[in-house]
């Protein structure tokens, strides 16, 4: 494989509502920001992939007016994934596989706030079966967080952890949208919002917009001091069916990491994209990571949680970590659908 | 490093029609998908990785489909990518399946495209919302009705030229047994006499809107080998190419896109071909209002700007003219629109392996496919050879 690094990151800072500004004036400082860090203007890109969900604007094809603001003149090469960001990010990686352009931008953004997210992503499920029911983003969630409660993997103490800890974090984070230091002891003493899931087991809702620029070889060396190398990406799905699968282990994280490499070196950072505190738990197993990782230094989707955007965000946290020497190796997941249905993991390195 | 060789090795489509009330989205893609296994013989087991196009979720009322597609597709446990590129969207979804190969990643990828139109409205669904655009652009047909006008005026076409394209398209169709129109009594006076929808564009020169699925199957140089020396002829993708320009830009030219000119001219150079009219036998193009195939037989590069409805009007780009252009009927016929560019495709792929049945070219060697969606912005073109490149 060709060595294909992520040699600039860019993102707003996230908010619940984006009010004063459209998608495409939401994301523009996002791209621009990326391609200023390393110089670039979008004349010096080989190749441009982003990632959006038409749902959420609440128009088809509103891809084609965010594409017309990166101002695709003299005509580029580009293409789009109705996906999170990640998985653009994937798709420009295989074209850099087969050599013919050296670099990548890749982009994704969403305003979630328009809508109700929760019940809009109810559209997410299978239209004849489960769709007509309703069934919230937040419920599905919780019966996944009460199977793993049942199977004895997670107690609603340890959820409270990952969200103090995650929301700590965030205090470190200029983006992020939600921080705060509180003990977990405090948070349990809260109702249940659905049970046993309570408010700060559950991610904001976010407005938000993120960039990447990625090169290969020697484009990827020219330009900056430490490239973060990826060293191997896969990506998995299973069922939406949640009576098919066991809702307290991630299969295709299991099967991604294994196929990305994972386990063949020391992870000294981990983002993983973690919308619910129990999932972190369940990600934590499938990817097998060790007790001392440090798992999402950025707070994670529990700090901010822009659709479609959210995944990509773990990939640029890791690059950046490594391009600031503060870690060697690293790990980023995406994630999409209910109960972590579709998986994306990405190994990244840095050199020397 | 370079890249891996990659071939078509299986076909597969659904019967189209208005409405496929007989299939879910589920069992349209099943269709499909089951019968590019069959041709491949291959079976689910065999796959590695799929991916999936389709045009707006509006069009079927579920975000991201590919989601509860999943177990139909035969996807758990595999990866699976959703691509969006607007009406060019099955070609770009075959694009970036074969690129999966070509980069060594897997081995053998099924990609499919659908839409199941009858579950929306698609003329509304494809007029954007007042205040942002003008009410008038009703439908496709409203947006595209201008660029056609200005061929016209450009190239000092008669009137005549569009009627000549809908009659060989349904006329070819009939040789089609999935296309969705088949219309044993159409004539040029009734496609003049039908009504005039966004003039100059009359009822009969309009794509139908269809429920469809296409599949194909993608495989390595040791698949497609393996394949060929079994009996069953590879279609060798021998290019591919995509670009993208600004619907709103005032460098723009609709009639003649800079963005399509630019992928036709990659496309040929990754295969070969030095003289697109002498070196490619057939071409199936996304022509969705019959005015679309001289304009776009100059786009790419097999006429001259002006001089495209000359070739048209000669009956050079008929079933038996010496670039027969829309093989199968075309999008005149059948339009699911995400699948419509990978129909495109594949028909390519039919006609370098022989199989295209009764709209078979004779001696297809190098076949084009091209598909374009948006206002005219987002192209997607590949050739497919007999012979391995």
């Amino acid at each position: 494989m060709r060595d294909v690094a992520v040699i600039s990151v860019a993102q707003t800072r996230h908010r619940r509502r984006v009010r004063e500004l459209n998608e495409v004036e939401m994301l523009m400082p996002a791209v621009h920001g990326a391609l200023d860090q390393v110089g670039m203007t979008i004349d010096d890109i080989g190749f441009t992939c982003s990632g959006s969900t038409d749902y959420l604007a609440g128009v088809g094809f509103s891809f084609v007016s965010t594409l017309d603001a990166v101002g695709p003149w003299p005509p580029i090469q580009e293409s789009h994934v109705e996906m999170d960001g990640a998985w653009a990010l994937y798709e420009a990686w295989v074209k850099l596989q087969l050599g013919e352009v050296d670099t990548a931008l890749v982009y994704s953004y969403a305003k979630s706030s328009p809508g109700d997210l929760p019940m809009v992503l109810t559209r997410q499920l299978d239209p004849v079966t489960v769709a007509p029911l309703w069934a919230d983003s937040i419920s599905l969630a919780a019966l996944q967080a009460q199977a793993l409660i049942d199977a004895g993997k997670a107690t609603e103490a340890q959820m409270a952890e990952v969200a103090a800890r995650s929301r700590a974090a965030a205090l470190g984070n200029p983006h992020a949208q939600l921080a705060w230091d509180r003990p977990a002891a405090e948070l349990l003493e809260a109702e249940p919002l659905v049970g046993p899931l309570r408010r700060h087991d559950c991610p904001p809702i976010s407005d938000g917009a993120a960039a990447v620029v990625l090169a290969a070889g020697d484009a990827a060396r020219e330009r900056v001091e430490r490239p973060a190398w990826i060293r191997g990406i896969d990506h998995r799905i299973e069922s939406i069916h949640l009576g098919l699968r066991d809702l307290t282990v991630s299969e295709s994280t299991r099967l991604a990491a294994q196929r990305a490499g994972v386990a063949d070196g020391p992870v000294d950072v981990a983002e993983l994209h973690a919308p619910f505190t129990h999932q972190e738990l369940i990600l934590r197993h499938a990817l097998g990571l060790a007790d001392d990782v440090a798992v999402n230094p950025s707070g994670g989707a529990l700090a901010a949680n822009p659709m479609m955007t959210a995944g990509l965000i773990r990939i640029g946290e890791v690059a950046t970590r490594i391009a600031a020497g503060e870690a060697d190796r690293g790990v980023a997941h995406a994630t999409s659908g209910p109960c972590l249905q579709q998986n994306l993991v990405c190994v990244l390195e840095g050199e020397g | 490093m370079g890249k891996e060789r990659v071939a078509v090795i299986g076909v597969g489509q659904t019967e189209h029609r208005a409405t496929r009330g007989d299939v879910s989205m589920a069992g349209l893609v099943r269709e499909a998908a089951s019968r590019a296994l069959a041709d491949a013989q291959v079976t689910w087991a065999d796959i590695d990785a799929v991916v999936i196009g389709k045009a707006p979720d509006f069009f079927e009322g579920v975000m991201m489909p590919e989601l509860f597609l999943a177990d139909a597709l035969g996807a758990v446990g595999k990866p699976l990518f959703r691509v969006h590129t607007a009406g060019s969207v099955g070609g770009s979804t075959a694009i970036v399946a074969s690129q999966l190969v070509q980069a060594g990643i897997h081995q053998r990828v099924l990609t499919v495209a659908f839409e199941k139109q009858s579950e929306s409205e698609a003329m509304w669904a494809l007029s954007l919302p007042i205040p942002f655009t003008p009410p008038l652009h009703a439908g496709a047909g409203g947006y595209f009705a201008p660029h056609i006008r200005s061929y016209i005026r450009r190239s000092g076409s008669p009137d005549h030229i569009g009627m000549l394209v809908a009659l060989k398209d349904r006329q070819n169709g009939l040789k089609n047994p999935y296309a969705h129109l088949h219309e044993p009594d159409i004539s040029f006076d009734s496609i003049k006499e039908s009504m005039m929808l966004w003039d100059p564009i009359r009822y009969a020169e309009t794509c139908p809107s269809s429920d469809g699925a296409c599949a194909l199957v993608l495989g390595s140089e040791a698949v497609a080998d393996a394949a060929a020396a079994d009996g069953r002829p590879p279609a060798w993708i021998t290019g591919t190419a995509m670009r993208s320009e600004p619907t709103l830009s005032a460098e723009r030219d609709t009639v003649l896109p800079l963005g399509g000119a630019l992928c036709a001219a990659d496309v040929y150079r990754q295969a070969g071909i030095t003289d697109p009219r002498r070196d490619v036998d057939c071409v199936e193009m996304y022509v969705p209002f019959s005015w679309f195939e001289p304009m776009w037989l100059e786009n790419l590069g097999f006429a001259e700007p002006g001089q495209g409805w000359k070739m048209t009007e000669s009956g050079a780009t008929a079933l038996d003219g010496d670039l027969p252009v829309n093989m199968s009927g075309g999008v005149l016929c059948t339009n699911p629109i995400g699948a419509s560019g990978m129909l495109r495709f594949a028909e390519a792929a039919l006609q370098v392996r022989g199989q295209a049945g009764d709209h078979q070219v004779d001696g297809a060697r190098t076949a084009v496919g091209h598909a374009y969606g948006g206002g005219s912005q987002f192209f997607a073109m590949w050739v497919v050879g007999a012979d391995k490149p």
